[in-house]
């Protein structure tokens, strides 16, 4: 839907009366060419923070354990990674204790994977309010991505407690962890506008998410490390943004001394594109969404 | 021009069907047509005709080059049956979502109403989804601070403010979705069908706030199935049938227009063909209307004014005594009551060949509002001989007022009762 609103010339329009200055709202069928409507967004800020402190506030409610959800998820894979892959099976772990080596990447894919399940499955659950109310979509996946944000806190917070038990102090280097945060944020992002706005269509992707985000978590260097590849194979898997996501992360909390530069600068390329390219896909099906959700 | 609120100018909406039945389709759905096709196929070999029907683009026109306008200050009736593209009128204005063809034009901010209560969350407490609620409304955090309290008092659950509404009643629930809209303040209001919610004493409250919004001089889109509600509320109506607008005129007009169209009975019959006119030798009938005071035509009566209903007959063999009657009923086929013509001139006295016009006065104040469908008909009492009995012979729209002076009073809700007549009462008093 192509909306233009522009201010009105009132020395056109004779005699002044105080609704012509109202602005004025065309609504016509959709052209070929799709602006990102970014502005709008904008403008659009205060519902986008009502929908991320809705989900925040409904979350863990009715739950026994409420917020401990946000830790127990991350921590119990940690506690099974270490048994069958560090200790089992001696995954070599960059000279790092191996339950801090899965812990630290297993926060921030928790974060990750929470964020992609929720935001390709936001639309659909938004059903109602996109068939009832006008507000720009994009809103409903970025606030559920935005969400999580709170449980990757509480997660971290965990991940400091333990680097103090192992007697590991962070490096300076954490400072460019909301970096690399947001990187992993971009990422959930892009690929959530994809597979949001595909599941209106064919809820084929809920069936598939579990699936698609498992392969991708052994993808990623979460239980093994990326030293394990040889260094053109290493960088080209940057493609896979969370392994720069990871990797960065280890590099900027612990120290692992592996350079991450090249890999964290393909994964950046990877995820803009993503973004970028799942936006404009979104953009452009978003007409549809109410008819068809 | 400037004058305007809304232009809606050639404005369509196509829907393909199978983007509107099958809401999603799944790898299951896929399957299952896999393995339907060769016997719709095999079906399809039996009835030829249907073949046309069968390809897979068929598409349905909701709306279809629909053009009105809105002034400022208006508040317009959008009536039709279901289906008629009411509600895909409202998405598109609403946007919602976007039309085929066609353009919309709209001065001023808008605030659609679609439902109450969209985005009610059951786990949060009532305080939480006002806020919630107010925004995706599109009203400002300080817009919603400064009407907080207003929107709590008029909702009426001042003390579960704080209780998750999912242990609300029903009536509870409503009450304050509807009191968070009713403090959206837009320019333009588009509104549908929230009335159908509450108990009586809440759609008062509703009717007075809808009239609070004209007073003020705002504009309203009002999307109904209550008709007596849109010619109370709305000076103009736009009737919608098949996704094209039928008639737009004042709302008494459309709306009786509609009601008729619907039971094809109007409010003045005539049969010009004697011989298909119902009736015997003795007597025939030739015409039937429903007029006010005036004597002007008309489909809607207002519950404080008087009604006729004339009927105009041939008597062709002389010498019987006749009667003309009536039966009045209402729309859930209740007989309000029959009557008879008692005029004393025609009192048992047998009646020449000639025309003759009967007609019948039913006071104001009397009956109650909603349709009535009117049969006539003329018989002989002695011996016992019906005539003919016309039923339905015409049909007319029985409308109360806000006004508070009929039998309704201030009480705005629905009332039963066939007859509604407005009682002298007495009052005794004794203090103790």
């Amino acid at each position: 839907m192509e909306i233009k609103v522009s201010a009105l010339d009132m020395k056109e329009s004779g005699p002044v009366f105080p609704e012509e200055a109202a602005p004025l709202l065309r609504i016509e069928p959709p052209k070929g060419s799709v602006s990102l409507g970014l502005r709008e967004v904008w403008e659009y800020r205060e519902l986008l923070y009502f929908l991320i402190w809705r989900d925040i506030k409904v979350r863990y409610k009715q739950t026994v354990l409420g917020a401990a959800w946000a830790i127990i998820q991350p921590l119990f894979n940690m506690l099974i990674f270490t048994l069958f892959f560090g200790r089992l099976a001696k995954m070599p772990s960059d000279d790092i204790p191996y339950p801090i080596f899965s812990f630290s990447a297993l926060v921030v894919w928790t974060f990750f994977s929470n964020a992609l399940t929720h935001s390709s499955n936001s639309l659909v659950g938004s059903a109602n309010l996109i068939k009832k109310v006008y507000f720009p979509r994009l809103a409903v996946p970025v606030a559920a991505v935005l969400s999580g944000v709170v449980d990757f806190a509480l997660a971290f917070v965990v991940l400091l407690g333990m680097m103090s038990y192992f007697r590991i102090a962070p490096t300076w280097n954490s400072v460019w962890l909301p970096l690399l945060l947001l990187l992993a944020l971009v990422t959930a992002l892009g690929v959530g506008l994809w597979l949001s706005a595909i599941n209106v269509q064919y809820r084929d992707v809920h069936h598939t998410l579990p699936f698609v985000t498992q392969f991708w978590m052994f993808a990623t260097p979460i239980v093994y490390p990326s030293s394990l590849l040889p260094e053109p194979w290493r960088t080209i898997y940057g493609i896979n943004p969370m392994a720069g996501v990871v990797e960065g992360f280890r590099w900027a909390l612990l120290g692992t001394d592996t350079a991450p530069g090249p890999i964290i600068i393909v994964s950046a390329v990877a995820a803009v594109a993503l973004l970028v390219s799942g936006a404009f896909y979104f953009r452009r099906m978003e007409n549809s969404f109410a008819d068809v959700v | 021009m400037s004058h305007l609120a809304i232009r809606v100018e050639g404005l369509s909406k196509r829907f393909c069907i199978g983007e509107r039945q099958p809401a999603y389709r799944t790898l299951r759905d896929s399957l299952t047509d896999a393995l339907a096709t060769p016997f719709r196929r095999a079906w399809k070999l039996f009835n030829r005709r249907s073949s046309d029907a069968e390809g897979s683009k068929e598409t349905i026109w909701a709306l279809k080059d629909v053009s009105f306008q809105v002034k400022h200050g208006e508040i317009l009736g959008v009536i039709g049956r279901n289906g008629a593209g009411k509600s895909t009128l409202l998405k598109i204005l609403s946007r919602i979502t976007p039309p085929t063809g066609g353009f919309a034009e709209i001065r001023g901010r808008v605030g659609s109403l679609l439902e109450v209560g969209t985005g009610f969350h059951p786990e949060l407490s009532g305080r939480e989804n006002i806020y919630l609620n107010s925004a995706i409304l599109g009203m400002k955090r300080a817009e919603i601070g400064r009407k907080f309290d207003e929107i709590i008092a008029f909702a009426e659950v001042e003390k579960f403010i704080d209780t998750p509404v999912k242990h609300y009643s029903s009536g509870m629930y409503l009450r304050l979705a509807f009191s968070v809209a009713a403090h959206l303040e837009p320019e333009i209001l588009i509104v549908d069908e929230v009335l159908a919610v509450g108990d009586a004493s809440f759609q008062k409250k509703c009717l007075n706030k809808m009239e609070d919004v004209r007073k003020h001089g705002r504009t309203v889109l009002f999307v109904s199935h209550n008709l007596p509600a849109v010619t109370r509320l709305c000076g103009r109506a736009v009737l919608l049938e098949e996704g094209t607008v039928l008639q737009d005129g004042p709302s008494h007009q459309v709306v009786g227009n509609y009601l008729s169209s619907g039971l094809a009975t109007t409010a003045a019959r005539e049969w010009p063909d004697p011989s298909r006119a119902p009736g015997n030798h003795i007597v025939r009938m030739r015409a039937i209307r429903v007029h006010t005071e005036d004597g002007e035509t008309t489909d809607v009566v207002d519950i404080r004014k008087p009604v006729a209903i004339e009927m105009e007959y041939e008597v062709l063999q002389p010498g019987h005594v006749l009667v003309p009657c009536m039966g009045f009923e209402n729309e859930e086929g209740i007989l309000a009551f029959v009557v008879s013509d008692r005029d004393p001139e025609w009192r048992r006295r047998p009646r020449p060949k000639g025309t003759f016009r009967s007609t019948a006065w039913i006071p104001g104040n009397f009956l109650a509002e909603g349709r009535l469908i009117v049969g006539a008909g003329v018989l002989t009492e002695d011996p016992f001989i019906i005539h003919f009995d016309e039923n339905p012979a015409v049909s007319f729209l029985v409308v109360d007022s806000l006004d508070a002076d009929s039998a309704r009073g201030d009480y705005a809700g629905r009332l039963p009762g066939v007859v509604r007549p407005l009682l002298q009462w007495t009052t005794a008093f004794r203090t103790y």
